[in-house]
């Protein structure tokens, strides 16, 4: 779901930085508050193990098609929501730094999308609910604890993909970037995320289960009295029950985001071929992003832009730019070669120089 | 080699490349990551035609590149695989957008052409220049620019430890991984029966060691933040190399300069 610097405007980017920043303020605030530094490395090793972990394939039984960690539930299990998005935002800087998997400026975007609505939302929501209510009460607090945490995750991924991915869309839409209409584009996206939340949501909750069963005083809001017994249900049996379910549910869908890891490089790239042919006679303006919000973010894009709506289609003389404009960037080709050229050649004598000395 | 082990390498290579010496890897951290980004926020804001204006802003990375002596191809070679994905985020364009924009030679050149190819550009562009700022900073000078952005302590710590972690941790996953593969012969990824205790092992194991390690750093006296040392010095060259750098980014961003440059010439 990372989104590349060139799909967002400077505007829209900004705006999701700022966002994002007072999120990490409040977080940084709240954390300083209770306990200081003395979570920093448990931080720091839970992201670096997210980052690993996401490069392991797991196998979906059933499908032969493979599902990846959802990182924002599995850190909110273990860290807490503040703690927990700033490790996100930590592990996003290093893939756009070191991967360009998502940009630079695009960061700000790619933090809210896939942090903001893992740590926070997936937490106050979803996570601290199920876990303090009085869910599968009947079956003994170890299964109880261990069904809540399954619950929890696999409704986490769920919830906070879909509002990543319609956030994705909405970004793009109001940065105006891609002349793909707007219902198309939720239409693809969203199945494909919630296919993809349910596979995350199910390795997420394998991997808190089994940390709850070793060590459960590392899971958030568990249940840690000791009356906790050992049970008859076994993590392995929840987990393929577990399955089944979500193999039923998802099971079409999952097969066609496994060979694409990404949904939203899948949606805009899969689909050149097939499903848009229909609708490329419509009228762009149906399918535009119209509420208010887009409208104020299109006049504030508007003023900030350095030179609103450059109007080159209906230029008088359009002929005449062509050409000039045709030259000018050849002349800039021309002078990158000869800046190539001198490079090469200093570098030449550089080395010359060095070799005789 | 499986792909685990390859993203280690990776690391390491970018290591390598950032621990070069070069006037832009010289120049000071701050200064890079804020041309950086002016760079990739005066691409971006380009208007979706305006295909000729753009080109001139390739003359920054052509320049860089020389200037630091980081291969080319290094780069091609180092976003192989996220250059087509953002490639193909245009790839609709032409469908939608089918009025006749331009006339090169008799044939027509519609708009939705021009405005992939231009946001071909501006993808290719802004990679570019984040893929030269990581290559010619190490992480350690680009936290301390971070530090002296007033970005909190505790992020910037917290982005350098998990740096630290991520090789660590990488290694680890790599080694179990192909221990797994070797013992379970023809099975495609991890089976669900230990989809829980493969991750979980190795997060309670690295989370004790974490703890130790950080107590060990407490002792030795450090109290939530590294000192940057030995960064090189913010000079008036550096400072001179930024704004002229910026002001260059948003004159080509107000002007089309290669359109003025060709007039001259038709």
């Amino acid at each position: 779901m990372h989104m590349a610097d060139a799909l967002l405007a400077p505007a829209v980017a900004a705006t999701m930085y700022a966002a994002t920043g007072v999120a990490a303020g409040v977080s940084i605030k709240t954390l300083r508050k209770d306990e200081n530094t003395q979570k920093l490395p448990t931080m720091a090793v839970a992201s670096a193990l997210v980052f690993a972990g996401q490069m392991i394939n797991y196998t979906i039984p059933g499908t032969g098609s493979s599902g990846h960690l959802c990182g924002g539930m599995l850190l909110t299990g273990l860290l807490g929501p503040q703690a927990g998005f700033l490790s996100m935002i930590v592990i996003l800087a290093i893939q756009a730094l070191f991967f360009a998997d998502g940009g630079l400026l695009a960061l700000g975007a790619n933090c809210w999308n896939m942090a903001f609505y893992g740590c926070f939302v997936g937490y106050y929501l979803i996570w601290k609910p199920v876990m303090h209510s009085k869910l599968f009460g009947k079956s003994g607090a170890r299964t109880a604890g261990r069904l809540k945490i399954a619950l929890s995750s696999i409704l986490g991924c769920v919830l906070t993909l879909q509002l990543g991915a319609l956030s994705v869309v909405l970004e793009t839409s109001i940065s105006g970037i891609t002349e793909l209409p707007f219902g198309a584009f939720v239409a693809v996206m969203q199945p494909i995320h919630l296919a993809i939340g349910l596979v995350e949501g199910l390795i997420t909750s394998a991997v808190l289960i089994f940390v709850y069963e070793t060590r459960p005083e590392l899971i958030m809001d568990a249940d840690t009295s000791g009356d906790a017994v050992r049970s008859k249900c076994s993590l392995k049996t929840t987990l393929v029950i577990l399955a089944v379910v979500v193999a039923v549910v998802g099971g079409g869908l999952s097969l066609v985001a496994s060979g694409n890891p990404d949904g939203l490089e899948w949606s805009m790239f899969g689909n050149a071929e097939s499903g848009y042919s229909e609708n490329m006679g419509l009228d762009e303006e149906n399918y535009g992003v119209s509420s208010t919000a887009a409208d104020t973010a299109a006049s504030i894009q508007e003023k900030t832009a350095f030179l609103p709506d450059y109007a080159f289609a209906n230029s008088d003389s359009a002929a005449g730019t062509t050409v000039s404009g045709l030259v000018g960037s050849a002349i800039v080709a021309a002078l990158a070669a000869a800046i190539c050229f001198a490079g090469g050649f200093f570098r030449k004598k550089h080395k010359k120089a060095a070799a005789k000395a | 080699m499986n792909n685990i082990s390859a993203a280690s390498r990776e690391f390491r290579e970018m290591d390598e490349l950032s621990a070069q010496d070069s006037p832009i890897h010289r120049l000071h951290p701050l200064v890079k990551l804020l041309v950086t980004l002016a760079y990739i926020v005066c691409v971006v804001s380009f208007p979706k035609y305006q295909l000729s204006g753009l080109a001139v802003m390739v003359l920054y990375p052509v320049l860089v590149f020389q200037l630091s002596g980081i291969p080319v191809r290094t780069c091609f070679h180092k976003l192989r695989i996220v250059l087509p994905l953002v490639c193909a985020v245009g790839l609709l364009n032409p469908f939608f957008d089918r009025a006749p924009l331009l006339y090169v030679g008799g044939l027509a050149v519609s708009g939705g052409v021009v405005s992939m190819v231009t946001l071909m550009l501006k993808g290719v562009f802004s990679l570019m220049a984040s893929f030269l700022l990581i290559a010619t900073t190490s992480i350690d000078a680009l936290c301390a620019a971070l530090r002296k952005l007033h970005v909190p302590a505790l992020l910037v710590t917290l982005l350098l430890l998990t740096y630290r972690y991520i090789s660590v941790m990488i290694g680890e996953v790599a080694v179990m991984t192909d221990a797994y593969r070797l013992r379970a012969p023809g099975q495609k990824g991890i089976h669900i029966s230990v989809w829980g205790s493969f991750l979980g092992q190795l997060l309670l194991r690295s989370m004790d060691r974490a703890e130790e390690l950080y107590q060990s750093m407490q002792l030795r006296g450090f109290r939530g933040e590294f000192y940057y040392a030995d960064q090189p010095p913010c000079t008036a060259g550096a400072v001179a190399y930024g704004v002229v750098c910026a002001a260059l980014f948003v004159l080509a961003r107000l002007y089309d300069l290669p359109q003025l440059l060709g007039n001259l010439f038709v």
